[in-house]
This record gives structure tokens, C-alpha cells and sequence, in this order.
């Protein structure tokens, strides 16, 4: 079995990790002997509300006003400097290309006035090995089920840098789902959590959608339809009191179920006992309950980051840094950023 | 004009072409390339291939500079992501210059006494700036602004030369607004580099204005990027 966690018998590294491929300026120091060092984020989402979604020109205005005031905290709260650290690793995508090149241009020039190597990470890659930034750490082989609101994939972790796709969604990821589902709630954007909160109130017998794709084989997800049962019937029902409650609880649901349901046939199919479950819909409280029971039952475990790291953050991204550094890869000076990249390719 | 002790590293990305520029004590040396959608791959080498061949680092430099736009946002956040690593981790700092005043200087250089700078911001309208040589050196006489080519704001006294791609793309419709005040068009096709940014800096800094590396910042000029948000259901 090879161990996840960093190599304690290389050198220490302490890489600094710069995130903007979305709405989320994160940045982080992690060091392979000591932890993650220090953390900061800033969150966007008060400048997107009133839009509806991420307005990209905007994201890109806001990360190159943030990212070098965050570098600064981190590394006074660390008592870190450029002289003492070994390496700056930054997000070079897939994502928002504006809003990955100002996160990127920064680090690649950080790391070169340092005069340090630079490593360019996959922004999934992150999510996956975010859990090896809690005690105890997953060791590998694990599937690791990545749900936010842009993805929703199941992926065979054999190492570092050694992925397989096991399973994606065909149309809206898990979150959009979730805040697409909220919209038409009147819950506001983006309305997945306001949406949990609200399913903690309904009846869970008043309706009930379907699962979907689950009475077939695959790993693959489609969830675009649940939003149009739910819409329909929120809106072919007499309103009353619990409506909007009750709506959103089937439809919570059914999410959760449907994610629980392939997270064991995934398992299954691959013979792994342990299951890593990753970004921002992972902070889902009734899908973590769900993915306890399922795993426990068959007698394997599951790990989840911390709510904070389940989001797009700068620990993931130093930390996976650290681990590509650490095996010896060097990015050139080139500013890398794209918005499509298979995490099969890394 | 005197040349100039100091040494300043520049850089200009805001449009079609990418360039790194060294100024060492009134001698300049450049990287200059028009190639779209390849400064984040360009610059940096740029810049690291000048120090090389200077045998100098960053560590050497008085300042860096950088064209802080208007031009392409992409372009503009690439100059002022790169400034703003590269001096934070060297602890330099930043002289900001406008991208119109760096491709009114090529005109400067070239003999011109009056320039209107004009680059091409898409969606019917151009970037728009007005310039005089002061001492060699071209010297904003009004604000900079985006509006379309029919409304730009027109100078009172004829003798002007018109320099940048905004003359390529809207120059009947900026003659016939500007009715004779521009002599000709000799530079009408030139691209803002980076030696003028360097050369442009070079007096900002021996006058003390500089930034720091987190107020190395953009300018859009265009800032209505986005529907104005709709009424919350």
C-alpha cells in the first residue's frame, strides 16, 4: 500500500498555494512535515448574488485586488518568507480562464522572483487529495466522490497523479442541481445550503422523486431532471404552508440517495474499502449521514475535509503542490491556465 | 534628454503584442512579440532573458514597470499579475504607466509635438488619449476615456497625429469628429511596447511616484462588464 500522506523521509517542503479558478481567492502554506502552516480566503459570493451566477469579468477584477494582500497574511501568520520557503504551487485549471490566469501569473512570478520551482495543479486533483489534510488522513487506493457546483465525478485515487474517471454527470452537477432547485424555490443564488436548511423542516413522505440512472449499470449521474420534478410540483400544487419545505426535502432526497446509491456500486466495482468525499456539497449534512451508514455497512470508511476545505480553498492546492514537488515535478516559466483539462491527463 | 541612472524592468501586455523592456542607465533592450493569446506563455521568458543577458536580478532593479492599460482586461491583469509577484517577492517597487502614453511616446519619438492615442476596445468604441512632448516625453493634457469613435472629446487647436490600432479600426468615423485637426496618420499601426513604458517610468520614479506591489492595479476605463443585477425573486 502506498502511504498518502507526504514522504517523511524526503526533504521538507513548505509551498505556498494560490487558488482563483472561480469565485474563491484562496491562499495557503503547507509544509509536508509540519501541516498546513496558515489559510486564507476570500469568498465572492456577496459580489455574484444579485446576478444570479458568477459574472467571470467581475470574478478576474476581484482575484487580482485579493491574491497578493492573502500571500502577505499567510506568510506573517506563518512567520514564513520567500527565502524560507521551497515552493509556490498554484491553480492552473480547468476553470474560469481570466479568473485562473490572475492566480496563476501571480504565483508563477512569486515563485520566480523567489527564485523557487513552480508546480501547476488540477484544481479537482486538489479536491481529491483535500482529505489528506485532516488526521487521519485516507491512505490509497480510495474512490473519491467529488461533488460542488460544477462537477459531480467519481474517480478511482490509485496515488498521486494516478486517476481514473469512474463516473461523471451528463448535465448539471450535484451543487447547480441544488441551486438551481433553490432558484425556483425563491430561495435565492446560490440557494443549495438556504435549500438544506429548508429540506430539514419537510415531510419526507409528501413526495418522492426518482433516483436517477439508478435502475441501470454505470457510475454516470443526471440530475437536470430532478430540478424539473421538483419545479413541477412546487408549482401544480396548491400552496400552503410546507410546500416549498416538503419540495425541497424530496428533492434533497433524492440527491442523497442517488449520490449514496453509485458511491457503493463504485465501490463495489472497484473492491476499495475507503471513500473520500470532496467539494462544496460534501459539507451536506444528510449526504454525509448517508455515505457514514452506506460505508459502514460494508465495513469500510469514509473521510470528508473539513466544511471549509470541501470548498474551493488554497490548502488543497499547496498541499497537492507539496506532493508533485515532492516527486519531483517542476513546472517552466510559462504561465499555465486553461479552462478545460481532464484530471486524466495530470 | 540626459540619460538616466537607473535601472527599471518593463513590461506591456495590454494588447496585441507582449513585451518585456530593460532600461539600464539610458540604455534600453527589449523582447518584443505580436502574438495573440500567447503572453502568459511569453512574458515571463521575456523577462528572465533580459536580467540574464544583463547579468542582473531582480534584486539589482530600482523599479519594474508595467502598462497598467487600458487595453484587453485579460492582457492588462496578465502585466499586473506578473508586476505584482515579481515585486512583492524582490521587495521593488512599481511604477504604473498608461498604455495610451506608452504608444503616444512612439509618435514622440518619431517628431510628433501632439498626439491622440487611440486603441481598439471593441463594441464600438475606442480607447481614447490625448497627448503633448513635454521634454521628449508625451504628458496626458486630458483624462483618458472609452467612448465610441463619434463622440471622443475633440482638442481645441489643430497639429495632432493620430497613433494605435483605434485609428485602424474607427479612423473615418474619428477624422470626420475631428474635422482637420489631425495632420496625418504616419503611426497609425503601432502597438504599445514596453520600452516606452520603461522610458516613461524612468522620470515617474526619479520623481518618487511609485506603488507598492498589492497597488499595482488595473485600469479598464470600461467598467460596465455586466448586466446590472436583476431584481432578487
Amino acid at each position: 500500500m502506498i502511504a498518502a500522506a507526504p514522504d517523511q523521509t524526503a526533504p521538507p517542503l513548505c509551498v505556498l498555494g494560490i487558488e482563483t479558478s472561480c469565485d474563491e481567492t484562496g491562499v495557503a502554506l503547507y509544509d509536508t512535515r509540519r501541516g498546513l502552516l496558515a489559510h486564507a480566503l476570500h469568498s465572492q459570493v456577496e459580489l455574484h448574488a444579485g446576478y444570479g451566477g458568477v459574472v467571470p469579468e467581475l470574478a478576474s477584477r476581484d482575484h487580482v485586488r485579493r491574491v497578493l494582500p492573502l500571500v502577505r497574511r499567510v506568510l506573517e501568520e506563518a512567520g514564513e518568507t520567500g527565502d524560507t520557503l521551497d515552493g509556490v504551487a498554484y491553480t492552473a485549471g480547468p476553470g474560469l480562464l481570466g479568473a485562473l490566469l490572475v492566480g496563476a501569473s501571480v504565483a508563477r512570478s512569486l515563485a520566480w522572483g523567489w527564485g523557487l520551482p513552480a508546480v501547476a495543479v488540477h484544481h479537482m486533483e486538489g479536491h481529491l487529495l483535500a482529505p489528506l489534510l485532516e488526521d487521519p488522513a485516507p491512505e490509497f487506493p480510495f474512490v473519491a466522490l467529488l461533488v460542488s457546483g460544477g462537477h459531480t465525478l467519481l474517480v478511482d485515487v490509485q496515488g498521486v497523479g494516478r486517476y481514473r474517471i469512474l463516473g461523471e454527470s451528463l448535465d448539471d452537477a450535484a451543487g447547480e442541481a441544488f441551486d438551481k432547485t433553490a432558484k425556483l424555490l425563491g430561495l435565492g443564488y446560490p440557494g443549495g445550503p438556504a435549500l438544506a436548511r429548508l429540506a430539514a423542516e419537510g415531510d419526507p413522505g409528501r413526495f418522492r422523486f426518482p433516483r436517477p440512472m439508478t435502475d441501470r449499470p454505470g457510475l454516470d449521474f443526471s440530475f437536470s431532471g430532478l430540478k424539473t420534478r421538483a419545479l413541477t410540483a412546487f408549482r401544480d400544487t396548491p400552496p400552503d404552508a410546507t410546500l416549498a419545505a416538503d419540495v425541497a426535502r424530496a428533492f434533497e432526497d433524492a440527491v442523497v440517495d442517488t449520490l449514496a446509491i453509485k458511491c457503493r456500486r463504485a465501490l463495489e466495482q472497484t473492491g476499495h474499502g475507503r471513500l473520500v468525499v470532496a467539494g462544496g456539497v460534501g459539507a451536506n449534512r444528510r449526504l454525509r449521514a448517508a455515505l457514514q451508514v452506506m460505508a459502514a455497512d460494508r465495513g469500510g470508511a469514509v473521510f470528508f475535509p473539513r466544511a471549509e476545505f470541501c470548498t474551493d480553498n488554497g490548502a488543497m492546492i499547496a498541499l497537492a503542490g507539496a506532493l508533485r514537488l515532492q516527486a519531483g515535478e517542476r513546472a517552466g516559466l510559462e504561465i499555465q491556465a486553461r479552462a478545460r483539462w481532464s484530471l486524466e491527463g495530470v | 534628454m540626459e540619460p538616466q541612472t537607473a535601472k527599471i524592468l518593463a513590461l506591456e501586455t495590454a494588447t496585441e503584442g507582449c513585451s518585456a523592456a530593460l532600461w539600464v542607465d539610458g540604455t534600453v533592450t527589449q523582447r518584443f512579440e505580436v502574438m495573440p493569446r500567447a503572453h502568459a506563455r511569453l512574458i515571463l521568458p521575456m523577462m528572465d532573458a533580459l536580467l540574464a543577458e544583463a547579468g542582473l536580478t531582480l534584486k539589482d532593479l530600482d523599479a519594474l514597470a508595467f502598462g497598467r492599460g487600458p487595453g484587453a482586461f485579460t492582457g492588462v491583469r496578465a502585466a499586473v499579475g506578473v508586476v505584482q509577484g515579481a515585486a512583492f517577492a524582490a521587495d521593488r517597487p512599481v511604477v504604473p504607466v498608461s498604455t495610451l502614453a506608452a504608444l503616444a511616446q512612439q509618435a514622440v519619438d518619431a517628431g510628433a509635438s501632439r498626439v491622440l492615442a487611440a486603441l481598439d476596445a471593441r463594441m464600438g468604441e475606442v480607447y481614447w488619449g490625448a497627448f503633448e512632448a513635454r521634454e521628449g516625453l508625451a504628458r496626458a493634457v486630458a483624462e483618458e476615456c472609452v467612448c465610441p469613435p463619434e463622440s471622443v472629446p475633440v482638442p481645441a487647436v489643430p497639429g495632432w497625429t493620430a497613433v494605435g490600432r483605434g485609428w485602424t479600426a474607427y479612423g473615418e468615423a474619428l477624422l470626420r469628429r475631428l474635422e482637420g485637426r489631425v495632420d496625418a496618420l504616419p503611426q497609425a499601426d503601432c502597438i504599445p511596447r514596453a520600452a516606452e513604458v520603461a522610458r516613461l517610468a524612468v522620470g515617474e520614479w526619479t520623481q518618487g511616484r511609485v506603488v507598492s506591489a498589492e497597488s499595482a492595479l488595473p485600469v479598464y476605463l470600461r467598467d460596465r462588464v455586466a448586466e446590472p443585477p436583476r431584481e432578487a425573486r
